[in-house]
């Protein structure tokens, strides 16, 4: 059983032209099996919450506090977090030219358990884990997300998901930009990581239709850095109808 | 033993060809000052194949086919007292590279050795020249491909750090053959390489590529020349380097001209550079001179950065740490070139080099 509490959380991006605030106090409180959605319109600092949780160096935390079980998210670098049990599928995943995603999946997961997996054991899982996501086996071989198709590179974060087993998941966006089978693929992905890892998922999204295959328990509302509303799956629904001019004209 | 005398070529360092060059660092090859040993050192590795011939021949008797205004390259011409020839006989499909290495070597004088390949019509062959140990080395290399012949040609230079060696490729292109040379500099003090190309007929493709890789005080220039000359020839530069300590240069000269009787040239030429510290300098200078305008197409680029943060970040937070992610960049980066290597060993060398180099400098 993990939480992931996020308190009172201050973020500023640092750009050409000085630091400028994203976010403005968030509150949230994410545990092992929950599913928690976040909609909100575009710019409203999303992708920000997820990277600066990740602990992306573009960032920078002016106030406020992550922590998971307790222990103090934003004192660990990058691949500690990863360790500690923290996984970002990110909206623009990131391409490495060059480098093998099995070679990439190896080193992650070899970091990550501590030693090497045993090889056998492990290639099967690699194949497993792809062609439950409908993934060309010859994705192996390929350059971590180089010429990915947009879709492609989604089902590839989800196979990450899958293969590294973290507590605390937070997907930001992973459903733009796939087709409708796609769609469902990648949202069983999500749900067989939720069941076999007892997994708490922060999903951001813009809409409602992936929200039918993942069941959010909870769904927030986030407008100019911080959560404005917060309730059950109804309001999904209701955002979808009314949109957010009652949020951002606020 | 003899001593070379300076003629009228003998730079001075004001000439564009060698104002990226630490002249006093060169160990006299480029003024007569170096004292020259005829070592012999090239030798061929494994048994003679056939259609293969290897000899020494006197260098009476064998005329360069070539043209050079670079000084150590003309001596070598004037100088060396016999030719490395390595002929590969018409409609010759060799399954195993021609693999030559330099036996011996030494600091103490300076080998002047010239090397010609030659590829008979419609062969295909690979040759490997790896270059190791400690040596004080002007070269030049011919490189004839016959006519619809296919050529792959590797040459390693893993030199001590004590070592400096100057050399030309030169490849001369007949109708419809094909060129793919993959150049590999990580050792020597200093290393100045003329990879040049020129076409005698028509249909032909030169595809350069290349890595180097320049620790501190090392010094790694490449010049390329491509002389497109005659029409419908095509040519792609594609030369990778990586840089780091205090004094580690590499030089990057990308020079490609068309002449008016070039029409339907196709050319691309392509440098890139990693900076993975402070103190280090890569200079690149890829230049483009065209005499006409009935081409197919042509065009360089050419970028010096450093470690791109969206990729460290992806791969740490998939757990790997630091110092290996950016061994995974570094690895990804020359792989492009490196995996086209055809033989897996030399692969594995290589890429075990980059490791220790990166280990070297702390990443
Ligand atoms: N380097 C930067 N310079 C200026 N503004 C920036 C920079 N980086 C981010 N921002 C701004 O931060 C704000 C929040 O961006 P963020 O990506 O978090 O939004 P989001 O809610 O994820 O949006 P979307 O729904 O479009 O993905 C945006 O207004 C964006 O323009
Ligand atoms: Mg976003």
């Amino acid at each position: 059983m993990s939480t992931l509490e996020i308190r009172g959380l201050e973020v500023s991006v640092n750009t050409d032209k000085g630091a400028i605030e994203i976010l403005k106090g968030v509150d949230l409180v994410i545990r092992s099996g929950e599913t928690h959605a976040i909609m909100g319109p575009n710019g409203s600092g999303k992708s920000t919450l997820a990277y600066s949780i990740a602990g992306h160096p573009k960032y920078t935390v002016t106030g406020g506090s992550v922590t998971l079980d307790g222990l103090d998210v934003l004192a660990m670098k990058v691949d500690e977090r990863a360790k500690a049990g923290l996984f970002l599928a990110m909206q623009y995943p990131v391409e490495v030219p060059g480098v093998s995603v099995s070679n990439f999946l190896r080193t992650a997961v070899t970091a990550l358990r501590g030693d090497a997996p045993k090889l056998r054991t492990w290639v099967g899982e690699v194949k497993a884990a792809m062609n439950a996501l409908n993934m060309d086996p010859g994705f192996s071989e390929r350059s971590v997300n180089e010429g990915f198709s947009g879709g492609e590179k989604k089902r590839h974060e989800i196979m990450q998901l899958e293969l590294l087993k973290p507590k605390i998941a937070i997907l930001d966006e992973t459903d733009s930009g796939l087709d409708v089978d796609a769609l469902r693929i990648v949202s069983e992905g999500v749900n067989r990581a939720k069941v076999a890892n007892d997994l708490g998922v922060l999903l951001i999204t813009h809409y409602t239709r992936i929200l039918r295959y993942i069941k959010p328990d909870f769904v927030h509302v986030f407008a100019n850095g911080h959560i404005v509303e917060e309730g059950g799956p109804e309001l999904a629904d209701k955002l979808e109808e009314k949109g957010y001019a009652e949020y951002v004209s606020s | 033993m003899s001593v070379l005398a300076t003629n009228y070529l003998t730079p001075t360092g004001r000439e564009e060809a060698w104002r990226f060059t630490p002249l006093n660092r060169l160990a006299g090859l480029h003024d007569g000052t170096s004292t020259s040993v005829n070592r012999k050192s090239l030798t061929l590795r494994g048994d003679v194949r056939p259609g293969v011939n290897t000899t020494r021949i006197s260098r009476e008797l064998v005329a360069s086919v070539s043209e050079s205004n670079d000084a150590i390259v003309t001596r070598v011409q004037a100088e060396a007292e016999d030719v490395f020839i390595v002929d590969i006989a018409a409609d010759t499909h060799l399954p195993e590279p021609v693999s030559l290495y330099r036996a011996t070597g030494g600091v103490d004088g300076a080998e002047l050795s010239r090397v010609r390949i030659s590829i008979g019509e419609n062969s295909t062959a690979s040759v490997i020249m790896e270059n190791s140990g400690s040596a004080i080395l002007g070269e030049d290399v011919e490189i004839l491909v016959g006519p619809g012949a296919h050529l792959t040609f590797v040459t390693l230079q893993e030199w001590t750090n004590d070592s400096v060696h100057a050399a030309r490729h030169h490849a001369i292109l007949d109708r419809d053959s094909t060129f793919k040379s993959t150049t590999v500099t990580v050792g020597g003090s200093l290393v100045r390489l003329l990879p040049t190309v020129e076409f005698s007929g028509p249909g032909s493709f030169a595809e350069l590529s290349g890595v180097y890789f320049a620790t501190a005080g090392q010094h790694l220039e490449h010049r390329i020349h491509i002389d497109h000359g005659i029409a419908h020839a095509k040519s792609r530069v594609n030369y990778k380097g990586a840089l780091s300590g205090e004094g580690a240069h590499t030089v990057w000269i990308g020079d490609v001209f068309i002449r008016s009787a070039a029409e339907g040239t196709d050319t691309y030429e392509l440098n890139r550079n990693l900076l993975l510290s402070d103190g280090a300098r890569a200079d690149s200078v890829p230049n483009l001179e065209i005499e006409t305008g009935e081409i197919i197409g042509a065009g360089h680029a050419s970028t010096t950065g450093r470690f791109d943060d969206e990729q460290l970040f992806y791969l740490m937070s998939r757990g790997i740490p630091m110092d290996e992610a950016r061994r995974l960049v570094v690895r990804g980066f020359f792989a492009e070139i490196i995996s086209h290597i055809e033989d897996e060993q030399i692969q594995d060398r290589l890429m075990g080099r980059i490791d220790s180099e990166l280990a070297k400098v702390g990443h």
